[in-house]
């Protein structure tokens, strides 16, 4: 893993010194034609969590989990003849984890195949802007690969803002067709589970789920601007995991069987506002319902506070709280006359707190005197859940212009 | 019975309806050249890049997703 954070960091580092002597891109007064690099960003970063409620084992047994992940963006620009300014964004993430649940679905092997995966994650976008009529339409494909589960994603976005230019109005469409390979435990598997000897054999099912999004965002004064934002999503296939284990009150086990529908409706709020000239508030608000009987509400507020016009502090908080599914129990409480069943205390009801604090570095002469490491962002939290669930996260951004 | 369930409901709802009303409407139109405060990096009204890998933690430990102008869908999350 070391070689491969080292790998992406080298190769970021070799196409941006390709980039050196660029000339300066343009400006107000000149639009490139040509397709132009605009900049690039390469997010990494460590997970780790702990906790004694795997949904593998049943809600029981270990949860510890630890997580590298490594995204790089980069942006190219160019405006055609009508004067409209079009941005593509190509992006890959690996992510690679070691999981003790996972390790589980055999629970005789102590490091089976399933202890570890990779998965890699890229994607494309195109906006076109007009500036004029203040409009942007855009469209995106994405796709994920690991080794029990597919997806393929696609996008397309509107945008128009209004007269004043002070509000904003966005409509997004997303669709994801997933596919989840039937990995059984071990001791449930009857011919159909797949075959340990050959890993390509797994059969799979389809899970794939639409959405629709509608934001408006708004300035109110010079110092204030709002957004709310509305989804509505809809899944349809196999919704619960095939290697999740749920034990009965009469000490029987099956597999987690959950609706092959969910309905999900988050609504969302934003404010950002800036007190006098170097602290910033932000804040965000979701409510969220979905047709499972989860309800949840989460408050998230962060400080960004300007220690000199290139260095910034950012404390932050967040609490979550949820209910649980209606098909939820813990380990052996659940009934076996019941139609639908999870263990996954994913989906039970608790309360969690993120806080932490990240710096931004963003010196005129570029970070480490590198003038294009344009940004240096570095951010670390804390995360605990009332039913023992604990992580933490550090993560870096640079950005690259 | 209803009814008397639903009047909490409505009564946040008509809070949060007044609240927006009266929020969009002390507006004041600000120009470009007044846009310095609303223009800094910090001031966008999204996630941060850096938050990528948080988004996607939280919403696999967690019930609830969405609204936040992230994905809605793909990624297992599974461990």
């Amino acid at each position: 893993m070391k070689k491969i954070c080292l790998g992406v960091v080298g190769i970021v580092l070799t196409f941006f010194s390709a980039y050196a002597q660029t000339p300066q891109k343009d400006s107000s007064t000149y639009k490139s034609r040509k397709l132009t690099f605009d900049e690039a960003n390469l997010v990494s970063s460590y997970y780790k969590q702990e906790g004694n409620n795997a949904a593998v084992t049943g809600g029981i047994g270990s949860q510890k989990l630890s997580d590298i992940s490594n995204t790089i963006d980069v942006k190219f620009i160019k405006w055609d003849r009508k004067d409209r300014k079009h941005s593509f964004d190509l992006e890959v993430g690996l992510d690679h984890y070691t999981s003790a649940s996972s390790d589980q679905v055999d629970l005789k092997a102590n490091s089976s195949a399933s202890h570890a995966d990779t998965r890699i994650f890229p994607s494309v976008s195109w906006l076109i802007e007009n500036e004029k009529n203040g409009t942007t339409i855009g469209a995106g494909l994405s796709s994920s690969t690991e080794f029990d589960y597919q997806s393929i994603g696609a996008n397309i976005n509107f945008s128009k803002k209004t007269n004043n230019r002070n509000g904003e109005f966005t409509a997004k469409a997303q669709a994801f067709i997933d596919k989840v390979s039937l990995i059984y435990p071990t001791e449930l598997r009857s011919g159909g589970g797949g075959d340990d000897d050959d890993d390509d054999d797994y059969a799979t099912t389809a899970r794939n789920s639409y959405s629709g999004s509608l934001s408006y965002s708004q300035i109110i004064n010079q110092r204030l601007q709002i957004m709310f934002i509305a989804d509505l999503i809809s899944q349809k296939g196999l919704l619960s995991l095939p290697f999740y284990r749920v034990y009965f009150n009469d000490n029987s086990v099956q597999k987690e069987n959950l609706p092959d529908t969910r309905m999900k409706i988050p609504l969302g709020f934003r404010a950002n506002y800036f007190i006098g000239d170097k602290v910033i508030l932000r804040s965000f608000y979701r409510y969220y319902h979905d047709d499972w009987g989860l309800t949840a509400h989460t408050v998230e507020v962060e400080a960004p506070v300007k220690v000199t016009p290139f260095f910034s502090i950012t404390p932050f908080y967040r609490y979550y709280k949820q209910t649980a599914v209606d098909y939820f129990a813990p380990y052996k409480t659940h009934i076996s006359s019941n139609q639908y069943y999870t263990s996954n205390f994913d989906l039970s009801a608790f309360n969690s707190n993120f806080y932490g604090a990240g710096i931004r570095l963003t010196p005129p002469k570029g970070v480490f005197g590198i003038q294009q490491l344009n940004m240096l962002e570095l951010r670390y939290g804390h995360y605990t859940r009332t039913n023992g669930l604990n992580s933490d996260i550090v993560s870096m951004n640079l950005k690259f212009k | 019975m209803k009814l008397v369930k639903l009047k909490p409901k409505v009564n946040r709802l008509a809070v949060v309806a007044v609240s927006a009303v009266a929020i969009l409407s002390s507006c004041t139109t600000v120009k470009e050249y007044q846009k310095n405060k609303l223009n800094d990096g910090e001031m966008t009204l999204s996630s941060r890049k850096i938050q990528k890998t948080e988004s996607s933690f939280q919403s696999y430990r967690e019930g609830a997703s969405g609204a936040n102008g992230g994905k809605t869908g793909g990624g297992c999350g599974c461990n």
